[in-house]
């Protein structure tokens, strides 16, 4: 299928090819980091993540409109605002969700998936009651618009570039917050041994609540960041929790590490498949794939082999 | 013969299982009209995986989030058989290549796919509906089972099997009828399926096919496999370090689950009409594990009533309220796993218990001299499960 | 339990504009005749009153579809209070049972069946997948009931029970793919579309359409529903470089593709290569954003910036009704014609009854439309003019063309199947 190009088109190709992978990978990792702190080190199955995501995009679309008709000056600036604010009512929400519900059922974590869906069809509805059944077009500043021309043919997405370096932050943040800080060993204490945890004075209803609101509230960032690339309507975040869920458990879900090189090679795979074959049919291998190595190495990719 | 009755149906099962009889074959069709009687028969075909999800969640601690794969297979296979005796070469005349379905010909199919043919036969129709996702669910079980896969990851691989199946099905449409699904389904042998009386036989056929499944079911329960399972779904290990084989108990329940979610699949297509990929995916395979928790996942007749009782709030709701409704669905799941773990089944017990109890007390009031003797649990539940799902490799 | 909404009062500008003679019907001189009697005009039971008809609306009002099916049901009630505001169909006031398919098959066939069944309503407008129709098809024609279906959908159908008042594929496709070679000399085209029977028959009839004009089609690709990644296409659309790509991608998946196009440094303004959707209307494009899309061409019957005396008091009507914001779309005008066609079907029927109205529906003819003059062909479809537009910033479509003639609907068409 190559005969037709000469070597420079191809080059640039491929150049823009890979690019597309690492763009899929980063956004592969921006949705699973929340979840993969959710369900990897709480062990809750949240349903309604790809809904908190979503409320992350509503946000920017609302502090948008604010920036549009109040400081119209400040523009450029919004979508930094945006993330902001994102995170906040997202993780705010979480908490809220933590306290009323998800606490009540640690014990019981395939309640917590039965629970969560029914918050995620409330959520779907509440959207839908407030900001209208039809899709809301969510508009950019024009920093973030358009592509830098590395070469004629090689045009590389700046809102891609973007993503990519905020899914980088967003995951060193992450790595500092969890094994780096105080709080860190906390959670991952209380992963470990709660009633330990809590012997030796860890307050454990907080640090759950925190650690549920932290992967909540990285959602809705990742929902603002979506904005870019995607649509955002009162379902809109039903399109991505299979493969969110599919990317956690693939890494194996207690690593976070895991998490990124599942992103990593599954974003490589279909974005190298969709190119050589029609997409449907490259989603569906990618998905079979995904699914055959876990029968083989049903723990994922990363994880320490214990039986239990 | 009265003694083995005896031991495998207690009085209250007698009770429980005759309530459910009456409920099911005299008051609902007494009561309500055939258009009805018809819905009743839809949500009850959702009762077949319901009461699946019951031995495979609520006894073996196996939930799967990919029911409606198997619920399509046998749906699926039913509409295929119905398809090709609505597409013979008189009714689709018109069409370029007479005598295939009309979906295949609109995909400019010129023959019969190989695979379609034995679904002229309704012998073969019958084995494939029965057979054919026990084999399935067979290899994805063994796959995973006996690499001790289970809680949180089954239920995500088979939540991917699910998407996967969907977006093949729609994929392939001149196969599969893409996601338009197979419609337009007619006769059975020569018999109109269509009409107010021939829902009226469905509804009763699918009403004793159903109690046939909850006798297997329950048969499965009280035997020592039963038993087994709980003791598995409770402590894995324990079980495994008894010398027994814990997967293979594991592979026989989900294979058995998968069957009866496949007939519930072909109840389906002919009490509907049609099957459609909609049926097959993540959102209803959800929605069947909700029928299960609601009605209590710990009773094969209360998952019965959950799918009744969810799918007939559904209507209802969404009837009065069009535009409101999901928020009272969503407000029953949370209130249900919030306040009843053990759903609709666990109530009732509960008030039984505490009927029994006041009873004895009588009894213990009136004759002080013996002591009460404490109430036995009369369907002797054992206790809710309790983290079922903790990762494999934890 | 259902719901039984009296339609809110019309106000006193939209009866000046109906006095205006925007909406003036051949029938409406009906308008005041001496009322027939309920046992005249309905022999076969169904919920006609002296002063009342019921019909159904129903579309999703939740799940994915609700994106797309809002304004549908805006269109439908907007029509239905107009003509109440009227005096009604054959002197009685129309009033709606809505229900909700939410976005899911088997609840359209349960829903469709208990308007028929239950309540026994008159005429139905709704549905908008081909799915959804598909599943209500064989209710609608055991009870003998009557669909007015808005979408422009991939055709090979053709029910006594259904009116479509969306255009076949035939009649969206060639006239657009004609326009593109003949005015922008286009050679090579690329087919993509969301993964689908619509998508895919139209891009069975776009190829051969293209490959019978001696020309080539470069590639042709499909996606699942809801996906949301496209730089690869992307690159291959790059590679392949053809003239004109051929779009049919639907739902929320439209707004990932024109953003990351759009973002892949292409300008669809430039015409390198020329994007032509058959999918994309007004009600997406307020999803996607003006700026992400300007200069896509779309190939419809209808544009909300269409410029004539019915459209300008439709768009007025609907604004008033609904907001300023809100924007109009091709199946939202073709929703709107539903219950226009009903009535002048029963006026000159003389009769709510279903058969009557199925006799007289061929050959009716609307002058008032938005899109202007329509007539119902006796194969139940519409005849209907072609526009192509080109998007703007600003969300609207600029018309750009608009065939001659109307076009002949013809749902099996010889030698594109």
């Amino acid at each position: 299928m190559f005969a037709d190009y000469s070597s420079s088109e191809l080059l640039a190709i491929f150049a823009m090819q890979g690019f597309a992978g690492l763009s899929l990978f980063s956004i592969f990792v921006l949705m699973a980091l929340g979840l993969a702190i959710i369900f990897g080190q709480m062990g809750v199955i949240n349903m309604a993540h790809g809904e908190f995501m979503i409320l992350g995009a509503y946000m920017t679309y609302l502090t948008s409109n604010l920036f549009e008709a109040l400081m119209p000056g400040l523009y450029g600036a919004y979508f930094i605002v945006a993330m902001v604010v994102a995170f906040v009512s997202a993780g705010a929400l979480g908490a809220l969700v933590e306290w009323a519900m998800i606490r009540r059922l640690y014990h019981r974590p395939l309640d917590t998936l039965l629970a969560t869906w029914g918050l995620s069809l409330i959520l779907q509805q509440c959207y839908r009651s407030i900001f209208g059944a039809r899709e809301v077009g969510v508009s950019l500043p024009d920093w973030l618009m358009g592509s830098v021309a590395v070469t004629d043919m090689i045009e590389i997405p700046i809102n891609g570039l973007f993503v990519m370096v905020l899914t980088l932050l967003i995951a060193a943040g992450v790595y500092y917050l969890m094994y780096r800080s105080n709080w860190g060993g906390q959670v991952r204490a209380v992963v470990q041994n709660r009633p330990m945890a809590g012997a030796v004075g860890i307050n454990t209803g907080k640090v759950d609540r925190m650690t549920f609101a932290l992967g909540c509230g990285i959602a809705g960032v990742a929902g603002s960041a979506f904005t870019m690339i995607g649509s955002t309507g009162p379902t809109s975040g039903q399109l991505y929790i299979v493969d969110t869920f599919l990317v956690v458990v693939f890494g194996g879900a207690a690593s976070l590490l895991g998490t990124i090189a599942s992103a990593f090679t599954i974003s490589q795979a279909q974005s190298t498949m969709e190119f050589f074959l029609s997409g449907s049919m490259a989603k569906v291998l990618t998905l079979l794939v995904v699914v055959g190595i876990l029968m083989l190495r049903p723990q994922g990719l990363f994880s320490l082999k214990i039986r239990r | 013969m009265n003694a083995l009755k005896n031991n495998l149906f207690k009085r209250q099962d007698l009770i429980n299982y005759g309530l459910l009889a009456i409920l099911l074959v005299l008051i609902l069709p007494l009561t309500l009209d055939i258009f009805r009687l018809n819905l009743v028969g839809k949500y009850l075909s959702y009762a077949f995986v319901a009461v699946g999800l019951v031995l495979c969640w609520g006894y073996g601690g196996i939930l799967s989030l990919g029911q409606g794969v198997f619920f399509g297979i046998g749906g699926y296979a039913m509409a295929m058989f119905l398809k090709l005796e609505a597409s013979s070469p008189e009714a689709t005349a018109i069409q370029s290549t007479p005598g295939i379905p009309d979906f295949m010909d609109w995909n400019q199919l010129t023959a019969l796919p190989w695979f379609w043919e034995p679904f002229h036969s309704l012998g073969f129709t019958t084995l494939a509906i029965l057979f054919v996702a026990p084999l399935f669910a067979f290899i994805v079980a063994v796959a995973m089972f006996k690499r001790r896969v289970g809680g949180v990851y089954f239920a995500i691989i088979t939540q991917a099997i699910a998407a996967i199946l969907t977006i093949l099905i729609i994929g392939q449409q001149g196969y599969t009828g893409g996601v338009n699904g197979i419609t337009d389904l007619r006769t059975l042998m020569g018999w109109d399926i269509r009409t107010d009386s021939a829902k009226y036989i469905l509804y009763f056929f699918c009403v004793a096919m159903l109690f046939a499944c909850l006798l297997l079911a329950h048969l499965v329960l009280k035997s020592k496999l039963g038993r087994l399972l709980v003791a598995i779904r409770d402590r894995e290990d324990r079980v495994r370090f008894s010398g027994y084989d814990v997967s293979s108990f594991k592979i026989f329940v989900f294979c058995f689950a998968a069957m009866l979610s496949a007939i519930g699949g072909a109840m389906f297509t002919l009490q509907v009409g049609f099957m459609s990929p909609t049926l097959v995916g993540i959102v209803p395979s959800i929605e069947m594990v909700i029928f299960c928790a609601l009605g209590g996942r710990l009773s094969i007749i209360g998952a019965v009533y959950g799918a009744l009782l969810v799918n007939a709030a559904k209507t209802t709701m969404s009837e009065a309220f069009p535009e409101l409704w999901l928020f009272a669905m969503g407000a029953l799941f949370i209130g249900v796993v919030l306040a009843f773990p053990n759903g609709l089944a666990g109530l009732y017990q509960t008030l039984l218990q505490k009927v029994k109890e006041r009873r004895a007390a009588a009894a213990a009031q009136k004759t002080p001299a013996t002591p009460a003797i404490a109430p036995r649990n009369a369907t002797s539940d054992p206790e809710p499960a309790q983290g079922i799902g903790v990762p494999s490799q934890s | 339990m259902q719901k039984r909404d009296r339609n809110p009062k019309q106000q006193s500008t939209l009866r000046r504009q109906l006095l205006k003679g925007l909406m003036l019907l051949p029938a409406a001189v009906m308008l005041g005749n001496v009322q027939l009697a309920s046992a005249e005009v309905n022999t076969t039971g169904l919920a006609v009153t002296d002063d009342t008809v019921k019909v159904g609306i129903l579309h999703s009002i939740t799940g994915t579809m609700a994106i797309s099916e809002t304004g549908s049901v805006q269109a439908e009630k907007l029509a239905i209070d107009q003509i109440n505001a009227m005096g009604g169909v054959l002197g009685r006031q129309i009033e709606y049972i809505q229900e909700d398919g939410a976005s899911d098959w088997p609840t359209f066939a349960e829903k469709s069946k208990k308007l028929l069944v239950n309540d026994k309503v008159a005429a139905v407008f709704g549905c908008w997948t081909s799915a959804s129709r598909k599943a209500v098809l064989p209710v609608f024609e055991q009870y003998n009931g009557m669909l007015y279906y808005p979408t422009f959908y991939e055709g090979l159908e053709q029910s006594p029970n259904v009116i479509y008042t969306g255009q076949e594929a035939t009649q969206q496709i060639l006239a657009g793919l004609d326009w593109v070679m003949e005015n922008k000399g286009a050679e090579n085209f690329y087919l993509l579309g969301s993964d689908y029977i619509w998508p895919r028959t139209s891009n069975k009839i776009a190829r051969k359409h293209i490959e019978k004009n001696g020309l080539k089609v470069v590639g042709e690709e499909y996606y699942p529903l809801g996906h949301t990644q496209f730089n690869s296409v992307i690159n291959k659309i790059k590679l392949k470089k053809p003239d004109v790509v051929f779009i049919s991608v639907v739902g929320g998946s439209n707004v990932a593709f024109y953003k990351q196009l759009k973002a892949a440094g292409i300008e669809m303004g430039k015409e390198k290569p020329l994007f032509l959707t058959i999918s994309v209307t007004e009600d997406e494009i307020l999803g996607i954003g003006g700026e992400n899309i300007d200069g896509i061409y779309a190939s419809m019957k209808y544009f909300q910036s269409l410029d004539n005396e019915n459209n300008a008091g439709f768009v007025d009507a609907f604004k008033e009704k609904y907001g300023e914001d809100i924007v109009i779309g091709d199946v939202t005008q073709a929703a709107y014609l539903g219950p226009w066609l009903w009535k002048a079907a029963v006026e000159k029927a003389g009769s709510f009854d279903i058969d009557k109205v199925r006799a007289a529906s061929a050959e009716i003819e609307l002058t008032s439309a938005p899109e202007g003059y329509v007539k119902v062909h006796p194969n139940h479809h519409l005849w209907s003019k072609t526009r192509i537009g080109q998007a703007q910033t600003d969300g609207q479509y600029k018309v750009v063309y608009e065939t001659s003639e109307l076009i002949e609907p013809n749902p099996f068409p010889e030698g594109y199947q």
